[in-house]
């Protein structure tokens, strides 16, 4: 990799305040917590995670809807906490973000064309209309919508064809990176399939860099390159696709991938199976924040929080895994 | 003898443009103890179909089947008080979104109770022991003190098993269950899918599971129906069903799978599901069908034998190839 990374995010938190009335100090809820990353153009990061494990508070952060409370945030080696006005507003045009819902995401009473023209119209101020409209209806050509959809409304759309203008909308700046924040888990199967295919090849075209956030954990095999497993607002593992997914480390993950269904029925496959619930992020658990759930905590778990640390291939937030990546205990000891 | 006979069910919506045909003459059997899965995109028909056997579907549907029986049981004579009788009791459903299908405003007691009281004859006290029996079946802690719970206090995952425990409440012969984990996540979805086919092994009941998950079916059923467009296109058991799709539909959607995909392109199926207005005379599928040929455009296809798994094809598949297709194939176009 010589090319230096679009992003850096260093040990990025974003805390929540949470009133509990006039007289109690109010509590704060962690929903992002030490996280490192870099984006790095045409590479694809995945974040994946349960809900309520900050991965949609991370999107924020990264495209600065929401401040981060902690960490650095630097893109184009531009400090966005130190940045002035200008060129925070230079830097927003550069990290576009597609959200889950197209249904939600779009403005029911805008015209997909005004829809798509409105970045420009705000950020290219120097544009005329008429540049705008020929950039909108590039880029609607580029994503698969017709000509005939510039005049159109968003209610007269199927969910694959609405989370195609959101793309176009996110695309028309030419941003360097890409949030997309569960893009596909709305859609139906074989849309989804398009949709992707478009993801990907918009991004060999433009050399986007991608932070792609998501549950699904097939999705986040077949697109990511790099990926981080969160839990509770924090990572657990880190590491390149193939060495999460070919041997996942921490009991979480190992979980995760145990948990998901595989469209292969003659695989027979043992199941980890995770006893209760995700925990609230307003009260976690003490130590490692799994431990309550976790197959192999031990006393050490309790007291302790493990820190993210290199342990062979990948990071490891664990004790139960040792400095060369490999599982160091297999049972949960009974204390 | 099967548990659940469906011969030919059609179910047309009355809109403001006219009739919509959600659910095409489809057949489909039921026996008891198996577990059957329904599998189709969202607007297929497949939990119209089901909600036509229940009985819940609104009065702007017109419902007609040449034969529609439960247990030996006619169906669509029955007035609605001897249906009433019949679900909730003999077949119970249990929805998507638990936060929604239950009653926020009254206790978790008081909702499995209510089901207790409305089919089996049973006084406060027992229904109260069952109701505690029932909560610790689908494993949830502390049952006596969960009875006092609303919905709102416990977690999706939970109030999904409050959603089984009431399905289980009267010893159904048959539980249908419309998407019942995909308002959840994975590791919960692991947890419920378990304890479904658990209690199903237990009890002998027959379930039907209606899904979009491609993963969830092929962990869970035994069977498999594939609807697409209202119609069901396809039929076989699980692992055939995997092995050698033999309707061009199943093939694609399999193939689209990104966990199947081998390259960075995923063989995306083009178009969208047909609506109202652009239904298609011949065969459903034929405009984003990669082996449509002039007759599927004009003509509805044939049901094919249970060997090709009953598929609705012109040209059905084996090993990836049409059979008896004009068209010189090539190898790789599947």
């Amino acid at each position: 990799m010589s090319a230096p990374p679009i992003l850096v995010a260093e040990n990025l938190s974003r805390h929540y305040p949470l009133s509990r009335g006039p007289f109690a100090s109010p509590l704060v809820v962690r929903a992002v917590e030490g996280m490192s990353f870099s984006l790095e153009a045409g590479k694809t990061l995945a974040v994946v995670g349960e809900s309520g494990c900050g991965k949609s508070t991370l999107a924020r952060v990264v495209t600065m809807i929401d401040p981060p409370t902690g960490g650095s945030l630097v893109i184009d080696r531009a400090d966005v906490a130190l940045a002035d006005r200008q060129t925070r507003q230079k830097l927003r045009s550069e990290v576009q973000i597609v959200f889950q819902d197209p249904y939600g995401s779009l403005n029911p009473r805008q015209k997909v064309g005004t829809t798509i023209e409105e970045p420009l119209k705000i950020n290219r101020p120097q544009m005329s209309a008429s540049e705008r409209r020929e950039a909108a209806r590039q880029m609607m050509a580029r994503v698969g919508l017709r000509p005939e959809h510039y005049t159109r409304y968003p209610h007269m759309f199927s969910g694959g064809q609405r989370q195609r203008i959101a793309i176009a909308r996110a695309l028309v700046l030419h941003p360097r990176i890409l949030v997309l924040d569960e893009p596909v888990s709305a859609l139906d199967l074989s849309v989804q399939a398009q949709v992707l295919n478009i993801l990907a090849d918009l991004q060999s075209e433009f050399g986007l860099a991608y932070l792609f956030i998501s549950h699904d954990l097939s999705v986040v095999r077949h697109m990511a390159d790099r990926v981080i497993v969160m839990y509770l607002g924090r990572p657990v593992e880190d590491g390149t696709r193939d060495a999460i997914f070919d041997h996942p480390r921490h009991p979480y993950t190992r979980a995760l991938l145990s948990a998901t269904p595989v469209a292969d029925p003659s695989r027979q496959k043992e199941r980890i199976r995770l006893e209760g619930e995700l925990p609230s992020p307003i009260n976690p658990p003490s130590g490692c924040a799994f431990h309550p759930r976790c197959p192999l905590a031990f006393e050490r778990c309790v007291r302790e929080r493990p820190e993210l640390e290199q342990k062979g291939p990948v990071k490891v937030a664990c004790f139960a895994v040792d400095a060369r990546g490999e599982l160091a205990r297999t049972e949960r000891l009974s204390a | 003898m099967a548990l659940l006979e469906i011969e030919e069910l059609t179910v047309d919506f009355a809109t403001a443009h006219g009739l919509f045909r959600a659910v095409d003459r489809v057949s489909l059997t039921v026996d008891a103890g198996e577990v059957l899965a329904i599998v189709g995109e969202s607007g297929s028909g497949k939990s119209v179909a089901m909600l036509a056997v229940m009985g819940l579907l609104p009065w702007t549907a017109k419902v007609s089947a040449t034969r529609l029986a439960f247990d030996g049981a006619n169906l669509l004579g029955l007035s609605r008080r001897q249906r009433r009788n019949i679900i909730g009791k003999d077949i119970a459903m249990i929805f998507q979104e638990p936060m929604s299908s239950l009653n926020p405003c009254f206790t978790i007691g008081f909702q499995i109770g209510e089901a207790l009281a409305a089919h089996l004859n049973l006084d406060r006290k027992a229904r109260r022991d069952r109701s505690i029996a029932l909560l610790q079946a689908v494993g949830i802690p502390d049952p006596e003190r969960r009875l006092r719970s609303f919905p709102h206090q416990l977690s999706g995952g939970m109030n999904q098993r409050v959603m089984i425990a009431m399905a289980l409440s009267c010893r159904p012969k048959l539980i249908i269950a419309d998407e019942p984990t995909t308002a959840l996540d994975v590791t919960i979805q692991a947890q419920i899918l378990d304890l479904l086919l658990e209690l199903q092994r237990e009890t002998g009941t027959a379930l039907t599971l209606i899904t979009h998950d491609m993963g969830v079916v092929a962990e869970t059923a035994e069977r498999v129906a594939v609807f697409y467009a209202g119609q069901k296109v396809e039929e076989q058991d699980v692992g055939p069903l995997f092995a050698d799709p033999h309707h061009p539909y199943t093939a694609a959607v399999l193939a689209a799978l990104p966990e199947r995909a081998v390259g960075r392109k995923l063989p995306a199926i083009g178009g969208v599901v047909p609506g109202q207005f652009d239904r298609p005379s011949g065969c459903l599928f034929a405009p984003r069908c990669a082996y449509a040929t002039d007759l599927c455009v004009v003509t509805a296809p044939p049901r094919q034998g249970p060997e090709l798994g009953l598929a609705l094809c012109h040209y059905p598949l084996r090993h990836g190839r049409p059979l008896s297709h004009p068209r010189a194939i090539p190898e790789a176009a599947a």
